[in-house]
């Protein structure tokens, strides 16, 4: 035990040993437990417990997991070692890799319109709290729906064809969008909208000189990341919904015709123009930033 | 005094011009390039524009006199709440399995903490290319072999979900730990004692918080490649949405969205307490 004295008080006392906690080999510990930490391994423990859980309860329908694996890997050496073209013609395979492209360009351009009006309801800071909440958990409701279930549900109603596929696509896209956008308004500095105000500028002309010009930048590198998604989205539901497009010829190659090689050639072709436009996507973003 | 700041106001340089025509400039071109596309874009699909916006409305009449569960609908609720478990927990196993495996190929590749260059190089690769290849092909390729089983589901989640983290994880753990394994490394710690004294605990909270978010995004998904391949609540919704039991079916996207908006909740809680 040591003392330090400071003149004229009384000694402080400076036992470390109090502070510091040890194994019960004496160690000591180098991390403090935290609620953190806690947190983290409970979520853990819960996480990997049901996994361990589903992986040996899942109905496998006694299927002969050997033989499906060396199925599958032949399978994939077919698929990406011999692509071939045989019901459709390489002319075909691009007109319908234009229209998933434009199924997800129509949805991204009117989701991101959608979301402009709807992130300048929401965003904390311009709007109506009261109004912003409301449509916060309209939005999340929407975002809770699967896309594809968004397009069968207006496949029914609008019937087949591009309308019921961009309208669906385009209601997940405006509810991601507004999250996202309402984020990046949220992040603008408060000080311009204020000075804006006390000059007695309007909502819209806050809105044009102060918030748009702040957080343009963030909007159109989250644009061009739901452009991606919606790619992605547009293929699956041409797959799913039969809303046209190269995820309907995917479908079509490997569902119908099973054919592993038109399969393999159409998954080039999309594989190609996935990371064509992530290339776009991170260039556009560099450049604005 | 007026007249000296007048002269001052007026010498903006020629060559320069002033903020506003430039941002006027952009906007114009964003504005002229975002019309072109969708133009092209309408013309490609031949998308109807005024039928589109006529379809909102009637769609949304629609809705609410079909898409309401009705008594039988509720009598369904026990079957579709055991598809329902059976989807959710295959979210949460394909992504915990693809996290363990995208943390070891993270340590592989990740700057801090890589064995070699070139292991490094080709762990990006696969990763790269098991991210782009989308998910609905895996799924159409491993029908060949498995079938209507839930591990089609299973394995083509588990690709797709492998690529995506394996690079999170990498980014998270060059971001967080660079400076922590570098003072482990001078004190002369080896290799694994860097991994699980340095890199673990410095990247688990963000490590965790994006396996909460792909688990939101896997349920989505999962529902999707449900369709597909006929397993799980997708496989459920499809069925009664093609014997036109609409009632049933809405019960099913009730119960989906009381399960993604609980997960969500759950997981911005969690995130509140560990980041």
């Amino acid at each position: 035990m040591s003392e330090f004295v400071i003149p004229g008080q009384s000694p402080v006392s400076l036992d470390l040993h109090k502070c510091m906690r040890k194994t019960r080999g004496g160690k000591i510990k180098i991390a403090a437990g935290s609620k953190s930490g806690l947190a983290i391994k409970l979520t853990i423990f819960i996480l990997l417990g049901l996994t361990v859980y589903g992986l040996l309860t899942f109905d496998y329908k006694n299927i002969d997991l050997a033989k499906a694996i060396n199925g599958t890997w032949s399978n994939l050496k077919v698929l990406f070692g011999q692509p071939r073209l045989t019901y459709s013609s390489f002319a075909a395979a691009m007109r319908a890799l234009l229209v998933t492209f434009s199924l997800g360009a129509l949805s991204t351009i009117f989701g991101a319109l959608i979301a402009l009006f709807g992130a300048l309801l929401c965003a904390k800071n311009i709007a109506n709290p009261i109004a912003a909440n409301v449509i916060k958990g309209f939005v999340a409701f929407i975002r809770a729906v699967p896309t594809i279930l968004w397009v069968l549900i207006f496949t029914v109603a609008a019937g087949l064809g591009s309308v019921a596929a961009v309208i669906g696509l385009t209601f997940h896209s405006a509810g991601y969008l507004i999250k996202a956008y309402a984020e990046s308004i949220e992040e603008t500095d408060g000080g311009a909208i204020e000075a804006l105000k006390a000059s007695g500028a309007s909502f819209w002309q806050i809105v044009s000189q102060a918030i748009l010009p702040a957080s343009i930048s963030y909007m159109i590198a989250w644009t061009f990341l739901r452009f991606e998604i919606n790619f992605t989205n547009a293929l699956a539901v041409g797959a799913a919904a039969g809303a046209g497009g190269i995820g309907f010829d995917l479908w079509m190659a490997g569902s119908f015709y099973f054919d592993i090689r038109e399969l393999g050639y159409i998954t080039y072709i999309v594989v190609a123009a996935v990371i064509l436009l992530e290339t776009i996507a991170t260039k556009i973003k560099a450049r604005v930033r | 005094m007026l007249g000296k700041n007048q002269t001052f106001v007026n010498q903006t340089p020629l060559n320069q011009t002033s903020v506003f025509v430039k941002r006027k400039r952009t906007f114009t071109l964003v504005f002229l390039g975002t019309l072109a596309l969708f133009l092209i874009a309408a013309a490609a699909t031949n998308y109807d524009v005024i039928g589109g916006f006529e379809s909102i409305p009637k769609a949304i009449g629609w809705l609410a006199k079909n898409f309401v569960p009705n008594a039988k609908a509720w009598s369904r609720l026990p079957d579709i709440l055991t598809k329902l478990a059976e989807t959710a927990l295959v979210s949460v196993a394909v992504t915990v399995c693809a996290a363990l495996g995208a943390f070891f190929f993270s340590l592989l590749s990740a700057r801090t903490t890589k064995v070699n260059r070139w292991i490094g190089r080709g762990v990006r690769i696969i990763a790269a290319f098991l991210r782009n290849v989308p998910d609905i092909v895996w799924a159409i390729l491993l029908m060949f072999s498995f079938g209507q089983n839930i591990l089609t589901g299973f394995f083509a989640l588990f690709f797709a979900t492998l690529g995506m983290l394996t690079r999170t994880f990498i980014e998270t753990i060059d971001e967080v730990s660079v400076a922590c394994v570098e003072a482990l490394q001078a004190t002369g710690a080896t290799y694994l004692q860097t991994v699980f004294q340095g890199v673990i605990p410095s990247s688990l909270p963000e490590i965790v918080s994006w396996v909460l978010y792909m688990i939101e995004t896997n349920i989505r998904s999962s529902t999707l490649i449900g369709v597909l391949t006929a397993t799980g609540v997708g496989a459920m919704f499809d069925l009664y949405y093609k014997r036109m039991d609409y009632s049933a079916a809405s019960l099913v996207v009730i119960s989906i969205v009381v399960l993604v908006i609980a997960i969500e909740i759950i997981s911005n809680q969690i995130r509140k307490v560990i980041m």
